[in-house]
């Protein structure tokens, strides 16, 4: 390129004229003059202060502009690094890891072990034990000072007894100080009962508080509350403590070999379940009806055509269309899915209790002044029928896309 | 589920261990709920041959009403090693079945009294080295020339998983099996409780040292604002809380594919 100077007209008709819309992008920073000198607009620099005074901040810290300051960003807090060279001990915590994410149950675990670890300024290291596939990405605010991860391809499916060999290994070569798991159904509560049982030591089950010496746990399924003397293996409940959130960690991959064992257990996949067949109180997906319901039939072809488990309201119930036991609501069954989708109800106070833990709520309903649409993350206002039919219609489409092998993005299944 | 391909082997020996339960409200001694079911699944696949055991102390009212309940759904007899209470029963169990080890060991996941840790299957599955499944709800095909068998074992969600497991082996049987058959009257009555006195035994000393209450409600988790700076305080003290309505769309269109795209970004489908 030459070096001759070239003038862009158009570039400084926009920096004279201070109501173009670009004028503002354009006249920040310096710019050649007409004579190919760098020129800066003075006016622009600084920002008016409290007192009316121009301030003009050198140090590079303050981003000013010139119309003033441009109000900081919640810029990117970097948490102090918490760090462990020598562990005077270890506390070792084997997570859960829910489709390769830490779950918060395995964030309040590792909360409990770093409180453990630097009880009364003491030098301990948190080391977390994952089996297969990791891929979270906050893994240093976790709390996590040493990671042990094992990740061949046996590890991606259900091997609890290579597990529990595992950790018995780590646990007989670093005599850590404590062992926690998340006493979960994600397999926590599995694998610290064999460990346990390998180790020959008393479990403490549903830990939910932990002083200095002593521990609470639940016993008789939930009925009573035990306070025992501090064990070495706790298998903890959720919310046993509050996650690490002040300290950034260093997760330091410590390299740890395997010795493979002859299985005595095979996994061999999940079976697809019909979802009418899931219990509607621990279904993930709900789709359900109400009094707005003018053909059953559409609605049915729709949950089965979505893959949703089926609910109703207390009307559609009472009116014969559905059975008693897919009632949703105070009466019914209180729900816990992660997407539900109200067709035709208006959301009385005993439905809205019912389904006040479901994440994201769909309202599909002729009245978008009703209590449903209120509560609904998404409302789609109009004919109940039309909208199913319509969206029955675009998830087939979807789907016979999805299969189409020049535009497959495959979600997850 | 799959019925039609069922293979189950005839000569298979089941033994189901059960337990007293409570019911969560009233504290009345019932047939605690996972032991049922375990029964209900070991009177599916052996009707007649199946194996009831009980170790815990057996000669008072409650217990024995109990028992009669179990026996009530078809057993013929239930067999009761009697020891006392705040007894660490898995010596005891041991013994009797290295006796006779059974094919199939079932049993609840947790006791419903005491410290119901769900220790008890793993120990002896430890101890008998033979593999436990956790938490299963059906078992699928039993072959006993191959050595195994296959279960299903409950997921969170109402999923299942299909898991081959050598023979012999321990299963918990989990909440979401089929639920358990009624107690009939003259079945109780008939059958038959065959008590055995055990001498050795192991009196749990760690359990005298625990203090037991009844459960207190759990204080929910507070949202704490860890501010640093004043300007953050007051930020998070008056702002208001973002997103409270929803979307609301009148175009069918439109609506639909909204509703897609979040149904394709929950990762339903």
């Amino acid at each position: 390129m030459s070096d001759i100077f070239r003038r862009d007209p158009r570039a400084q008709w926009i920096g004279r004229n201070r109501l173009h819309p670009l004028h503002q992008a354009n006249s920040g920073e310096a710019k050649k003059g007409p004579s190919g000198l760098l020129r800066k607009n003075l006016h622009n620099i600084g920002f008016m202060g409290p007192n009316g005074i121009k301030r003009v901040d050198r140090s590079g810290d303050s981003n000013t502009s010139p119309l003033g300051r441009i109000s900081a960003k919640p810029a990117d807090l970097i948490l102090p690094l918490h760090q462990i060279d020598e562990a005077d001990f270890y506390i070792v915590v084997a997570l859960d890891l829910v489709s390769a994410r830490l779950t918060s149950h395995d964030r309040d675990t590792l909360g409990l072990a770093h409180q453990l670890a630097n009880n009364n300024n003491a030098k301990g290291a948190v080391l977390a034990v994952a089996f297969g596939e990791l891929k979270e990405d906050k893994l240093e605010t976790a709390g996590i000072d040493r990671l042990i991860h094992f990740d061949s391809s046996e590890y991606h499916s259900y091997n609890p007894e290579q597990r529990c060999v595992d950790l018995y290994n780590i646990v007989n070569e670093l005599q850590p100080k404590h062992i926690l798991l998340p006493d979960s159904i994600h397999g926590g509560g599995d694998l610290g009962r064999r460990l346990a049982a390998r180790l020959g030591q008393r479990v403490a089950c549903g830990v939910w508080k932990v002083t200095d010496e002593h521990l609470l746990c639940r016993g008789a399924a939930g009925k009573t509350d035990i306070i025992r003397p501090m064990t070495t293996i706790l298998l903890v409940l959720e919310e046993c403590c509050e996650p690490v959130s002040e300290t950034r960690h260093q997760s330091q991959l410590l390299p740890f070999h395997t010795t493979t064992i002859n299985n005595s257990m095979l996994d061999q996949g999940n079976l697809s379940v019909d979802p009418n067949a899931v219990n509607l109180a621990e279904a993930g997906f709900i789709l359900s009806g109400g009094n707005g319901i003018k053909d059953w039939p559409a609605f049915h072809l729709t949950a089965k055509t979505l893959g949703a488990t089926e609910g109703a309201s207390r009307v559609a119930v009472d009116d014969g269309y559905m059975p008693r036991d897919r009632q949703v609501g105070a009466s019914g069954t209180w729900v816990t899915a992660k997407v539900y989708i109200a067709v035709g109800i208006s959301g009385a106070v005993q439905h809205m209790q019912g389904i006040a833990q479901c994440d994201k709520v769909v309202a599909i309903n002729s009245d978008d002044k009703c209590d449903m649409v209120k509560r609904a993350d998404l409302s789609a206002i109009g004919d109940s029928t039309a909208i199913l039919n319509d969206l029955r219609n675009l998830v087939q489409q979807h789907r016979a896309g999805q299969n189409h092998p020049y535009e497959g993005v495959n979600h997850g299944q | 589920m799959a019925n039609d391909n069922m293979t189950i082997a005839q000569n298979i020996s089941i033994s189901t261990l059960i337990s007293i339960g409570e019911h969560p409200l009233s504290g009345r001694p019932r047939r605690a709920e996972q032991d049922a079911r375990a029964i209900e699944l070991g009177l599916k696949l052996a009707a007649d041959k199946l194996d009831s055991l009980y170790a815990g102390p057996a000669l008072n009212t409650e217990a024995t009403g109990v028992l009669r309940d179990y026996l009530g759904m078809g057993l013929g007899q239930i067999q009761i090693i009697d020891v006392p209470e705040y007894t660490d029963v898995t010596s005891t169990l041991l013994e009797h079945f290295s006796a006779n080890k059974p094919d199939i060991i079932l049993t609840g996941v947790q006791a419903e009294k005491g410290e119901s840790s769900g220790m008890l299957p793993y120990l002896l599955a430890e101890q008998l080295n033979i593999p436990i499944v956790a938490s299963i709800t059906e078992i699928v095909s039993i072959d006993k020339q191959a050595g195994h068998a296959e279960v299903l074992q409950a997921l969170p969600r109402g999923q299942r998983r299909k898991v081959k497991v050598n023979l012999p082996f321990i299963a918990t049987v989990d909440i979401s099996a089929p639920a358990p058959r009624q107690s009939a009257y003259g079945c109780a009555m008939r059958g038959e409780l065959v008590v055995k006195q055990c001498d050795a035994y192991h009196k749990d000393f760690e359990q005298s040292k625990w203090h037991v209450n009844s459960a207190q409600k759990r204080p929910k988790r507070l949202k704490v604002v860890k501010a640093k700076t004043a300007a953050d305080r007051f930020k998070a003290a008056t702002a208001k809380v973002q997103g409270g309505a929803g979307k609301v769309i009148y175009d069918s269109k439109e609506s639909t594919q909204e509703i897609l795209k979040m149904l394709i970004s929950e990762g339903i489908i």
